[in-house]
């Protein structure tokens, strides 16, 4: 019983925590990143030309439509060959902001179609030019009603944020995988990884729960 | 540009067998989360406190892991703690199963709590006993209600199921990964591997919507109950 | 007592309580009915009518209280509750149906599935009772195909098909449109003038007045007085029930 307590505490916990800290600076990282683009190909998706559209469409099909870690694949495997090199930890940030803009903008177009036209017309009437109307009238809006979809987003990035390891970073769940290893413990030493991570989840899911009441509009359900 | 598409015309058939290993991925732990789904969502509706919270807890579990620590926990540790010398195919559709009981049991959840309470009073005042009612009532309508849901639940499994290259499942990505350290063309490979995922996964949701408009009840309208 | 009733008690009822949420809502009701007997329920909203009928079959368990079918006491218990709900057919407000089945599904499944009918023999048994309700053209029609009117009927018909020693009636035209509710009352009224022994809860009034033996009036979870149509509506005892009936004969006409 002692050999165990000090394993976790003398080698586990001290090599988790460094791994902890790099999952936490991949998830900061990519949050507002992802979410910027994905207002913006949101914004591009309703309101932009054919061709801008389109793209947009394009986008948000291949990123939702293949797994985040063949993304990961042709990010960290895959440039290089064309000349283009990212170490581990840009790698998995640049393939996080990718993918999970795309699910966040699908959440965001949904709010914004959700509101109603009439919202449009009586910015327009007020002399307001379109960007305008869709940066002061629209989107402030929008936004609020895409929290619950983009928080369950987040959400799933910091669980996804697991992946990084597989193209070498070493996060939280490489800094389990590497020491359950070495000492051979994996149902101890994944067990305490899973911990951290529901301890995360349950970190950002009550920050974003708050947030969502913060913004609330009162009256509006 | 021609010896590119060259090599991934002669790496095409080993890859396809890859995507039929996925297949059988997504196909088992979707069915395996679906048995073990339909009496969950019943339990945590219609079961005592203790059996709800047990599924609530287990709900909370598989859902708040990362599918990649999860698949690390039951292949080398849990699985072997238990005796069991499975191999990376089944352990992988054993792990994607068990978490997609704990998604596919919320989402049967909601459709059960969506029917409102009068389709359970009315089967029960003809005298169907409460199990009677779940089979005959209230499930045939949950499920068609369902299919949405399970059609986005099918998309997220097909996507997660690449994970399992993480312990060597001969999978679609694990096969493409080993074609480009081999051909040293990792670039054409992976979209290769990208776009048969792409069609997998617009195939099988179009498959679903099939389905939906096939048992779709005449007139009734989803999400908006009229009286 | 009226003619043509027997005098056979079919359903007793004896000091029902019930308390919703620290709230009272029965305080003791008790009454009898006979067969053949068609007794209606009014009293203004919130008063414990619905509640009534659904402690009758143990939709919802009373607190206290006694009821017996046909002599029999209905007791709640898993196996003998299902045997009760059998012989007691129910109509709700809202119809209920199964919106996963067709009218004639609707009307089957009962049979099918908890008297263990042979399918043909069911078939056979929910078309007539389709027919009865004058439904058998929209037999395979979805409830999310038919009018509110005529989805009660198909709920009566389900009902029926039970062949239940006594329909319990929940406002049964209250949530319908006012050119429909004529259509339910019409196959009520035949099922009262057939024999059928109900209990009917609604606030149409000059309806409960044309199919009454005796109409129970209901206030704050008591019964504050019942009697024979005439009695009530020409010379009630209290001055309470003067003026609900006035106010609702305003409100919904004769």
């Amino acid at each position: 019983m002692n050999e165990f307590y000090y394993f976790i505490r003398e080698i586990l916990l001290p090599s988790l925590f460094e791994g902890t800290l790099v999952t936490i600076k991949l998830i900061i990282f990519s949050i507002p990143l992802g979410l910027i683009l994905g207002v913006l190909i949101a914004v591009g998706r309703v309101y932009g030309n054919r061709i801008i559209s389109f793209l947009c469409a394009v986008y948000v099909i291949f990123f939702r439509g293949t797994p985040l870690l063949v993304q990961l694949f042709i990010l960290y495997y895959g440039l290089p060959s064309v000349g283009i090199f990212f170490s581990p930890f840009v790698a998995a940030v640049i393939g996080f902001i990718l993918c999970s803009c795309a699910y966040h903008s699908e959440y965001i177009r949904g709010a914004i179609q959700s509101i109603k036209s009439g919202q449009m017309m009586a910015a327009e009437a007020l002399g307001m030019s379109r960007v305008q109307a869709i940066l002061y009238i629209i989107l402030p809006q929008a936004l609020r009603r895409a929290i619950p979809g983009c928080s369950n987003e987040i959400i799933y990035l910091v669980k996804y944020s697991s992946l990084a390891f597989m193209v070498t970073c070493v996060e939280l769940t490489g800094a389990g995988k590497i020491i359950a290893t070495r000492y051979f413990k994996y149902t101890e030493v994944f067990l305490v990884v899973g911990i951290i991570y529901l301890l995360m989840v349950s970190v950002v899911t009550k920050f974003l729960d708050m947030l969502e009441k913060k913004l609330e509009i009162p009256g509006l359900g | 540009m021609v010896e590119n598409f060259l090599m991934i015309f002669q790496a095409l058939p080993y890859l396809l067998r890859g995507s039929l290993v996925t297949i059988g991925l997504v196909g088992g732990a979707l069915f395996l989360g679906f048995i073990m789904g339909i009496p969950m969502a019943v339990g945590q509706v219609y079961g005592n406190k203790l059996i709800a919270n047990l599924i609530f807890f287990y709900v909370w579990f598989f859902r708040g892991l990362p599918v990649l620590v999860l698949l690390f926990l039951f292949y080398f540790g849990l699985f072997s703690l238990m005796g069991l010398n499975l191999p990376a195919f089944t352990s992988a559709i054993l792990v994607l199963g068990l978490r997609s009981a704990a998604y596919q049991s919320q989402i049967f959840r909601g459709s059960i709590q969506s029917l409102g309470e009068g389709q359970m009073l009315a089967a029960r005042s003809l005298g169907m006993s409460k199990i009677q009612a779940i089979w005959n009532i209230i499930l045939p309508q949950a499920l068609r209600i369902s299919i949405p849901g399970w059609s986005n639940e099918y998309s997220i499994i097909l996507k997660d199921s690449a994970v399992s290259y993480a312990i060597g499942v001969m999978e679609l990505l694990t096969r493409a990964n080993f074609i480009s350290t081999r051909t040293y063309k990792p670039m054409p490979v992976f979209l290769t591997c990208a776009l048969i995922f792409l069609l997998l996964t617009y195939g099988g949701v179009k498959v679903l919507n099939l389905l939906e408009k096939k048992v779709r009840i005449p007139g009734y309208a989803y999400g908006r109950r009229e009286i | 007592m009226q003619k043509g009733i027997d005098k056979v008690v079919v359903l007793e009822v004896e000091d029902i309580h019930k308390k919703y949420r620290g709230q009272d809502i029965l305080k003791g009701i008790s009454f009898k009915v006979r067969k053949g007997e068609t007794k209606v329920i009014i009293g203004p909203s919130g008063t414990g009518k619905s509640t009534l009928l659904r402690c009758i079959n143990q939709l919802t368990i009373p607190d206290k209280g006694r009821i017996w079918l046909e002599g029999e006491e209905v007791i709640h218990t898993k196996k003998n509750i299902n045997q009760f709900r059998q012989k007691m057919g129910m109509v709700f407000q809202d119809f209920n149906l199964f919106d996963h089945l067709t009218a004639l599904g609707n009307v089957e499944i009962g049979l099918t599935r908890v008297k263990r009918m042979d399918k043909d023999e069911a078939r056979q048994k929910a078309i007539e009772e389709l027919k009865k309700v004058g439904l058998e053209e929209q037999a395979n029609l979805y409830p999310a195909q038919l009018s509110g009117g005529q989805k009660q009927r198909v709920s009566i018909a389900r009902a029926l098909a039970m062949d239940p020693k006594v329909m319990l009636f929940d406002e049964p035209t209250s949530a319908l449109d006012p050119e429909l509710i004529g259509e339910v009352l019409e196959v009520i009224k035949n099922l009262a003038i057939q024999g059928m022994t109900m209990i009917l809860v609604t606030h149409e009034m000059g309806f409960a007045r044309s199919v009454a033996n005796e109409i129970i009036f209901m206030e704050d979870g008591k019964i504050l007085e019942s009697g024979p149509p005439y009695q009530l509506f020409n010379n009630p005892k209290y001055e309470r029930t003067k003026r609900f009936l006035k106010k609702i004969t305003e409100l919904y006409g004769e």
